[in-house]
């Protein structure tokens, strides 16, 4: 069995608004920053995951992320998997 | 008939809910744990009660959702078990994949404690068969994700299938922006699935159930269901 680290970022859909970052994008208007735009906040997930190969680790954090981790009917996300030392 | 109210850690309306339907509607109600896995089969309804299961945790109602009680609430649904969602218990049906859509963030931010108007736009089902279309009734919210998202056949489907149950409107009963608490889609409050047997909204009924509260327009729908099953 090998490890893989996993680090996943959940971003609200395209269109969706994301009142959150409308709200500190306009707080951010409000002090120096004019020049900043289309703002949005998300999330970030670790973790690790034990599997054969990097396929197979791939898989179970995908399947992961449509279970539970991100809703997919208003999020996407995206994953990156490196290979660690077991622990 | 007998009410099973589903209590998860975080939730805060299971003792209202059971306070409306055994004292106000005069029902037989239980508390079901969250840990349990079967459903009396003397259930005729379910419900999901309003709270912070899970600390609302990655999002609200998405951890109750794994629960092992809802595996049975699940099953119980798919054989045409009542299920009725209260606010938390909306998000969880959704989360579960039991209605369609989701709910998000608040437009404003805010978290929105306030009575507002609901439309009763269908009564051919259990949960408003003694309440006439059209009727607005007084209910309070209390949720900072109630805004009612889904894509727009989805809504459009929701429409043309009379599965909107409640919308946000006005003292005259007009659907207005301003009486939108929450930035919800076509002021949508309750939704219904295709076999109406499971309605998820974000108001509290069981908070307007008793009249020494100042409005008891809520009991309507707990008497509806009673009505319906008895």
């Amino acid at each position: 069995m090998k490890q893989y680290q996993a680090s996943i970022q959940i971003t609200l859909k395209k269109g969706i608004l994301d009142v959150q970052g409308k709200a500190v994008e306009n707080a951010l208007h409000a002090i120096e920053f004019p020049m900043l735009s289309n703002l949005r906040i998300g999330k970030y997930v670790e973790m690790i995951v034990e599997a054969d190969d990097k396929e197979k680790a791939t898989a179970s954090v995908i399947d992961a992320c449509n279970k539970l981790v991100a809703n997919p009917i208003i999020e996407d996300f995206k994953i990156n998997l490196t290979e660690i030392e077991s622990q | 008939m007998k009410f099973g109210i589903v209590v998860f850690p975080g939730s805060n309306c299971d003792h209202d809910a059971y306070f409306a339907t055994k004292k106000n509607a005069k029902q037989e109600a239980v508390f079901l744990w969250h840990k349990d896995t079967s459903i009396p089969s003397d259930i005729d309804c379910v419900i999901l009660p309003g709270g912070f299961s899970y600390g609302d945790y990655l999002r609200c109602g998405a951890i109750a959702r794994f629960s092992p009680i809802m595996n049975e609430v699940i099953s119980f649904a798919n054989k045409g078990g009542y299920v009725l969602g209260i606010c938390n218990g909306f998000q969880t049906l959704t989360e579960a994949g039991l209605l369609p859509g989701t709910l998000l963030r608040n437009k404003s931010l805010n978290f929105v404690c306030a009575d507002v108007n609901l439309k009763v736009m269908n009564n051919s089902n259990i949960f408003t068969s003694k309440i006439k279309t059209g009727d607005v009734l007084r209910i309070p919210i209390a949720h900072g994700e109630g805004n009612y998202f889904a894509d727009d056949n989805t809504i459009a489907e929701l429409e043309s299938n009379n599965q909107i149950t409640f919308k946000y409107c006005d003292n005259e009963g007009n659907f207005t922006e301003l009486s939108n608490p929450n930035g919800s889609m076509n002021n949508i409050a309750g939704i219904i699935n295709k076999e109406r047997n499971i309605l998820g909204m974000m108001p509290h009924p069981e908070r307007y159930s008793d009249k020494q509260l100042g409005c008891n327009d809520g009991i309507k729908i707990f008497e509806s269901i009673a009505d319906s099953l008895k």
